[in-house]
């Protein structure tokens, strides 16, 4: 490639990184300025020179915060753990074994996939409150696996398909059951499936929004993602600083987790565990 | 040899005795699924059906009404330019997500140093959940201390009314969608490119093609599958988004920036008038239907060895 044809694509990376950053950074230094400075529009608002950490004080102290961050590391880990569970099972079922009806189901799942939780919420909502467990971080638990068995399916069948026959007979043939084959020749070679789906897992159901913005409106029950946007808002203006700094710590696991995994997220994501 | 042919006959026999417990043992393990399918998901969508044609609300159990609610939506002005609101929106953000998408695939094959954080930090909108980045976009909206605006200002240009007004409210959540979603096909379309064989642009090279012809004749045809899933499941998720307009506009101004999803919400929700909502939802189904037809055609194509 010519150097000129290089410049010109450096050019356009430094674009497109700051096009992707800017946003993050400004969640940054909003969230580490005083109020003088960001209410102040004749300062060049990239840079202070007051740093302060009384938004993150504001937010520890005064706010809900960390109840909200706690609901929603319990809400992910137990909606995770299920979906695992119960996708290992269903994606074993339909890939492995051969039963009446295996197909039916197997489209089932995939049609499913792809009903978005916007149209489920209302008659959703009916369904947990029927449940009597409206109002509780239990509805999330209850209602995530819906939007995450079927991906989670999807991708482990996939996965499992592509393990030769031999493995598991080699294993049934030195006496070993289902149960037995699944936890000692299966699960051991998917594992990282079994980590794609649950980063994916971990991700969508931290992020999630409407199920938990219609199931559990009262403060104590509500998950980050819900609290920030309707307990953090308050009639004066000067709420910009503690809700960026709560954006920032909210999306600081996702980020961590992703840098570690980012490769099984890139074949995870290819493999049809989509989300946008 | 002998000995191959004995364990060929035992593994026939063991294969025979599972058939019988293997339906059953198949049940068993799709069994939570089953439940979880049945009645959290099956049972809602078609009881959501069942409120659109009801006159239920909140504490107020309703009776069949037949299609009314349709009825009154379709007169609704307010409805129609939620549809069309709907339209534009996705329109708008898928196709803006492809060219962007395709674009960014293409500079992305390009990158020799640092490639890998590179991807990964491109990657990053996609990761971290909608709801917190729409906070921050939101905030860079806002009047009066839009830092777009600043940014804007100090070059020359007229300051924009991002949420005051009905056309650049939607610009401005089809941008913050955009941002979100084009990493999802950047890096889509840049697994299709890499699994292109190479010897082929080689080929390409001899008979001296261009960059531009290499990418027409050769890398498109071969990527048109997974664009096409692509964009399938992404006019779904777009066309379904929440998100993002609840947090940002809130619907506003002047229903401007409603879509379905907010306005059921608006409706079914907060109003509690919520045969209505249901109904307003299902409106997404067409989608849904025509959506998962075409996917399932492709999906069928491509795993149809199994």
């Amino acid at each position: 490639m010519s150097k000129l044809g290089k410049f010109f694509i450096a050019i356009i990376v430094i674009l497109v990184l700051l096009w992707t950053l800017f946003p993050f950074y400004w969640m940054f230094i909003t969230s580490i300025k005083s109020n003088a400075d960001t209410y102040n529009i004749n300062i060049n608002p990239f840079l202070t020179k007051n740093f302060t950490l009384e938004h993150y004080k504001y937010l520890l102290e005064k706010t809900k915060f960390l109840t909200w961050y706690k609901n929603s590391i319990i809400v992910t880990i137990i909606a995770t753990t299920i979906t695992i569970i119960v996708s290992l099972c269903a994606g074993y079922s339909l890939s492995r074994l051969k039963f009446r009806g295996a197909s039916f189901w197997g489209l089932l799942i995939f049609v499913s996939y792809l009903i978005p939780p916007t149209l489920l919420f209302i008659p959703l909502s009916q369904v947990v409150s029927f449940l009597k467990v409206s109002n509780s971080i239990w509805a999330l638990v209850i209602t995530y696996p819906t939007f995450l068995v079927p991906f989670a399916t999807w991708l482990l069948m996939s996965y499992f398909s592509t393990i030769p026959f031999e493995l598991e007979e080699s294993a049934f043939i030195d006496g070993a059951s289902r149960i037995q084959t699944l936890v000692k020749v299966i699960l051991p070679i998917s594992l990282p499936a079994i980590v794609t789906v649950s980063l994916f897992s971990f991700v969508l159901s931290w992020g999630e929004m409407i199920y938990a913005l219609v199931f559990t409106p009262s403060t104590l029950s509500k998950t980050l993602v819900v609290g920030l946007r309707t307990e953090l808002i308050r009639g004066d203006i000067y709420y910009w600083g503690p809700l960026m700094a709560a954006a920032l710590m909210s999306a600081i696991p996702v980020i961590i987790i992703f840098s570690f995994f980012t490769d099984l997220y890139v074949s995870g994501l290819t493999k049809g565990s989509v989300k946008y | 040899m002998q000995f191959e042919n004995c364990t060929m006959v035992k593994l026939k026999k063991e294969r025979n005795m599972f058939k019988n417990t293997e339906e059953k043992t198949a049940y068993l393990f799709l069994l939570p699924a089953i439940l979880i399918i049945v009645f959290l998901i099956g049972y809602p969508f078609f009881y959501s059906i069942y409120l659109s044609v009801t006159n239920t609300s909140v504490g107020k159990t309703g009776s069949l009404i037949g299609f009314q609610n349709y009825i009154r939506l379709f007169k609704n002005a307010i409805f129609r330019q939620v549809l069309f609101n709907s339209f534009v929106f996705t329109i708008g953000a898928v196709s803006l997500k492809l060219i962007l998408g395709m674009s960014v695939a293409l500079l992305m094959q390009k990158i020799k140093i640092f490639s890998k954080f590179i991807r990964g930090v491109f990657m990053l909108p996609w990761v971290v959940p909608p709801a917190l980045s729409a906070l921050v976009w939101w905030w860079m909206y806002v009047p009066n201390l839009s830092v777009l605006n600043w940014i804007i200002t100090r070059i020359g240009l007229e300051k924009i009314p991002w949420l005051s007004d009905k056309t650049t409210a939607m610009i401005a959540i089809i941008i913050v969608h955009t941002w979100i979603g084009v990493p999802f096909f950047a890096i889509s379309i840049l697994s299709g490119l890499i699994s292109v064989d190479s010897s082929l642009y080689e080929a390409a090279d001899i008979e001296g093609a261009r960059g531009y012809q290499k990418f027409l004749y050769i890398a498109l045809p071969l990527i048109k599958p997974i664009v096409a899933i692509v964009l399938l499941f992404s006019t779904l998720m777009t066309i379904s988004e929440f998100n993002i307009i609840y947090i940002i506009t809130g619907g506003n101004p002047m229903y401007g920036t409603h879509l379905l999803a907010t306005l059921a919400y608006k409706e079914g929700i907060s109003t509690g008038n919520i045969s209505r909502g249901a109904a307003i939802s299902l409106f997404l189904f067409p989608v849904l239907f025509i959506a998962s037809y075409l996917q399932l055609r492709v999906v069928r194509k491509s795993v149809g060895r199994r």
